[in-house]
C-alpha cells in the first residue's frame, strides 16, 4: 500500500465514483480486505511496469553517452546530451537507409497481401465450390507448420526465380507468409458480413468483382484495419526470412542490419551508437503504438480469438 | 442447394441464396438464372481473387514445405545438381547427433517452461487487471488498469531482435544494468558475473527474456477474454460467495479455456522456434551449448556448412514437434476441460 501512495498512482478508495446499479443490495462489509487485495494488486502490477519500463530508460540513457562512459558505469548520467550517437547510428552505421528498406519491404508486402488475402477470404466465405475446404486447410497448414520448415526450399526456390538477395524477393515472401493469417482473419469476417446485401447488390445489377470493391471491401473495414495493423507488426519485426533470404548488405532490413551493426560493435565498441540504433528503432514503433494502442490491443485480442 | 452444388464454381456463386430462407432464393430466381452463365466478370473474378492469389501461395508457402519433406530425405547439398535419394538415413544420423539432441531438449525445456511462466503471469496480471476491484458494487477491475495494460504491452512492439540486443546490454558482466544494480545492492558476488556466459545461468536468462517481451502480448488478450464473459457471471459467483481468487480459478479460467488454449498454441510455436532471441543473445548457442535451439542449428547446418538435406530433415522433425505439441495442448484440454465443466 505504501508503495501505491508514493507513485503517481492514486488509490482513490474503489467503488465510490463507479456509478452503482442494484447490484449494491449484495454489497459486503469487508472493506479492510478489499483494500489489502487492492493494494496487493497494485504493488505487483506496478512491479511488473518497473520492470518493463526500467530497461527502456536505460537504453535511452546509455544511447547519449560515450562507450567510455557506458562502460565506467551503468547508471551515471552522461556528461553531455549530445546527439552524436545518433548521428554515427544513422549514418555510419547506415541504420537510415536500412530503416528505408525495411519501410519498403513491410508496406509492400502489405499491400500485396492485404489485397490478395481479402480477396480469397471473400471467395472462401461467400461461395461454397468443391475444393473450398481443402483450400481452408491448406491455409490452416501454412499457420501452423514452423517457417524454418520452408526456409532451405524457399532459398532455392527465389534463386531460381532471380529474386534471391532483392527486396522484390523479400516482398513477395513476405506476403506470401502472412497470406494464410490474413484469409483466416478475414474469412471470419467476412461470414459475419450479411449476404443479403452482396445478392441485393447483385439484384441491382453490379457485377462480383463491383460488389467487392464497392460494397463487401468498405463494410469489412474494421477487420480490414486489425489485420492490417496484425500483420504490420509481425512483419515489421521479421527476422528469419530476411537474413536468410536476403543477404546483400545494402539490402538489409532494419531487424537483420541491427543483428549485424551489434555483432561488429562487438569488435569496434561503439555501444553508444548501438544504444542509439536502438533508440531510433523503438521510438517510432514505440510513438504509433501509443497513438494507436486502443485499436492494437483490440485487434490483438480479435486476432487470436478467431 | 443440392442441385446447385453439383455444378463448378459458377454455380457455386448462386449458393449463397441457399443460406438465406426459400423465399429470398424464389425473390433472387431471375439473378441467379443469370448468374449461371460464365460472363467474362466472372471468370476473370474468380481467376484474380482466387486462382492467383492461391498459386502465389502455394508456389512461396505450400511447395517450398513439400519440397523440404523431400529434400530431407538426400543427401542433397545445394551448390551441385547432385540430389540422390538416401531414405531416412539423414534422420537416422540425427538421433545420433548429439549436438542436435542437446539442442533439442533445450527446445523442449524452453517449450514448458516459457509457456507456462509466461501465461500464469499473464493470466495473473489479467484477473488483477479485470476483476481485482473492489467487491462492493459492480465487479470492476482496478483502477488505472489501461495504465497497467499499455505499459505490459510495450515489449510486443519492440522487435524481437531488438529485445534481445537490449537485454544483452544488460546482462554484460561489466557495464550492464543488471549486475550494476546487484552490485550496488551489496551482493559483490555478482560485480562481473557473465549470466549469458555461465552454463548455469544461460538459459534461464535467456527464457527471461522472453517471458519479459510476450507477458504482456498475452495479458492483453486475456484481459479481453475475462471482458467477454457476462459480468453477472462474475456477480452471480460473488453472491454465492465466492472471494476474487476463487471466482479467478473456477469461474475465468475455465470460462476463457479455448483463449487460454490458443495461446499455448501461439507461445509453445514461438518457444520451439526461439531463433530470433538466440541470435541476439546467444549466437554461438551458449555455454555448453545449453541455450543452442534447433533452429540454429538447422540454420548454421543449411546456410554455413551447406547440408540443405540434413538440415531439412532438422525441419521436419521441428514441424513435427511442433503440431505434437499442438495436439498435446488440444488434448490436455480435452482432458481438463472435462472435469472443470462437471466442477461448475
Amino acid at each position: 500500500m505504501t508503495q501505491i501512495s508514493q507513485g503517481a498512482v492514486p488509490t482513490a478508495p474503489p467503488g465510490e465514483r463507479v456509478p452503482t446499479e442494484p447490484a449494491e443490495a449484495y454489497e459486503k462489509p469487508g472493506t479492510a480486505a478489499d483494500k489489502a487485495v487492492t493494494g496487493f494488486s497494485h504493488a505487483v502490477l506496478i512491479i511488473w511496469s518497473i520492470l518493463v519500463i526500467l530497461p527502456l530508460i536505460w537504453v535511452l540513457m546509455s544511447s547519449f553517452k560515450t562507450s567510455s562512459e557506458i562502460f565506467a558505469s551503468p547508471f551515471a548520467l552522461p556528461q553531455h546530451w549530445s546527439f552524436q550517437n545518433y548521428v554515427n547510428a544513422w549514418t555510419t552505421a547506415g541504420i537510415g537507409s536500412f530503416f528505408f528498406n525495411s519501410v519498403i519491404v513491410v508496406f509492400g508486402a502489405l499491400i500485396l497481401t492485404m489485397l490478395f488475402g481479402s480477396m480469397s477470404a471473400y471467395v472462401l466465405a461467400r461461395f461454397s465450390f468443391p475444393g473450398s475446404r481443402a483450400l481452408y486447410y491448406l491455409m490452416l497448414a501454412g499457420l501452423t507448420f514452423p517457417i524454418f520448415l520452408a526456409i532451405v526450399p524457399l532459398f532455392f526456390v527465389l534463386r531460381g526465380i532471380g529474386l534471391l538477395n532483392t527486396l522484390p524477393g523479400l516482398i513477395l515472401t513476405y506476403a506470401a507468409f502472412a497470406f494464410p493469417f490474413t484469409v483466416f482473419f478475414l474469412y471470419a469476417f467476412f461470414r459475419s458480413l450479411s449476404k443479403s446485401i452482396a445478392e441485393a447488390a447483385a439484384v441491382d445489377g453490379a457485377g462480383e468483382w463491383r460488389t467487392f470493391f464497392q460494397i463487401m471491401l468498405p463494410m469489412a473495414r474494421p477487420g480490414l484495419a486489425t489485420v492490417a495493423i496484425l500483420n504490420f507488426v509481425g512483419l515489421w519485426n521479421q527476422f528469419l526470412l530476411p537474413i536468410a533470404l536476403n543477404t546483400n548488405p545494402d539490402n538489409y532490413v532494419l531487424t537483420q542490419a541491427m543483428a549485424s551493426f551489434a555483432s561488429q560493435a562487438g569488435y569496434s565498441v561503439d555501444f553508444g551508437a548501438l544504444f542509439a540504433a536502438v533508440v531510433i528503432t523503438v521510438v517510432p514503433v514505440l510513438i504509433i503504438y501509443l497513438i494507436f494502442q486502443r485499436q492494437l490491443q483490440g485487434s490483438v485480442s480479435q486476432g487470436v480469438s478467431k | 442447394m443440392t442441385a446447385l452444388s453439383s455444378g463448378g464454381l459458377t454455380t457455386g456463386v448462386a449458393s449463397p441464396g441457399g443460406v438465406s430462407p426459400s423465399g429470398g432464393l424464389r425473390r433472387f430466381g431471375s439473378a441467379r438464372w443469370r448468374r449461371r452463365n460464365l460472363t467474362f466478370d466472372k471468370i476473370s473474378f474468380f481467376l484474380v481473387f482466387l486462382v492467383i492469389p492461391v498459386a502465389f501461395y502455394i508456389g512461396f508457402v505450400v511447395s517450398p514445405f513439400v519440397q523440404a519433406a523431400y529434400f530431407s530425405l538426400t543427401d542433397w547439398t545445394g551448390f551441385t545438381p547432385a540430389m540422390n535419394f538416401i531414405g531416412l538415413s539423414n534422420y537416422a544420423k540425427l538421433f545420433t547427433d548429439s549436438t542436435f539432441l542437446q539442442a533439442m531438449s533445450n527446445n523442449i525445456l524452453m517449450a514448458i517452461v516459457v509457456p507456462i511462466v509466461t501465461l500464469g503471469l499473464a493470466m495473473f496480471f489479467a484477473t488483477l487487471v479485470t476483476v481485482g476491484g473492489s467487491t462492493r458494487g459492480n465487479v470492476k477491475g482496478l483502477r488505472n488498469s489501461s495504465f497497467y495494460r499499455v505499459i505490459s504491452f510495450f515489449p510486443y512492439v519492440i522487435p524481437a531482435i531488438v529485445i534481445g540486443l537490449i537485454w544483452s546490454q544488460i546482462y554484460d558482466p561489466s557495464a550492464g544494468l543488471l549486475n550494476g544494480i546487484l552490485t550496488r545492492l551489496g551482493l559483490d558476488q555478482f560485480t562481473s558475473f557473465a549470466w549469458l556466459g555461465d552454463p548455469r545461468t544461460a538459459r534461464w536468462a535467456v527464457m527471461f527474456v522472453i517471458i519479459w517481451g510476450l507477458v504482456g502480448f498475452y495479458m492483453v488478450l486475456f484481459i479481453a477474454a475475462i471482458k467477454g464473459v457476462p459480468a453477472e457471471v462474475f456477480e452471480a459467483a460473488r453472491i454465492d460467495g465466492a472471494g476474487r481468487f476463487r471466482t479467478a480459478i473456477s469461474i475465468t479460467i475455465p470460462l476463457i479455456r479455448e483463449n487460454v488454449q490458443t495461446a499455448f498454441i501461439y507461445i509453445g510455436i514461438l518457444a520451439l522456434d526461439a531463433f530470433v532471441y538466440m541470435a541476439a543473445l546467444e549466437p554461438g548457442g551458449g555455454p555448453d551449448n545449453t541455450t543452442l535451439v534447433m533452429a540454429q542449428e538447422l540454420f548454421n547446418t543449411a546456410f554455413t556448412k551447406g547440408q540443405f538435406g540434413y538440415a531439412c530433415a532438422m525441419g521436419v522433425v521441428l514441424a513435427v514437434i511442433t503440431l505434437a505439441y499442438a495436439g498435446l495442448v488440444f488434448a490436455v484440454n480435452r482432458i481438463f476441460g472435462g472435469k472443470s465443466e462437471v466442477g461448475e
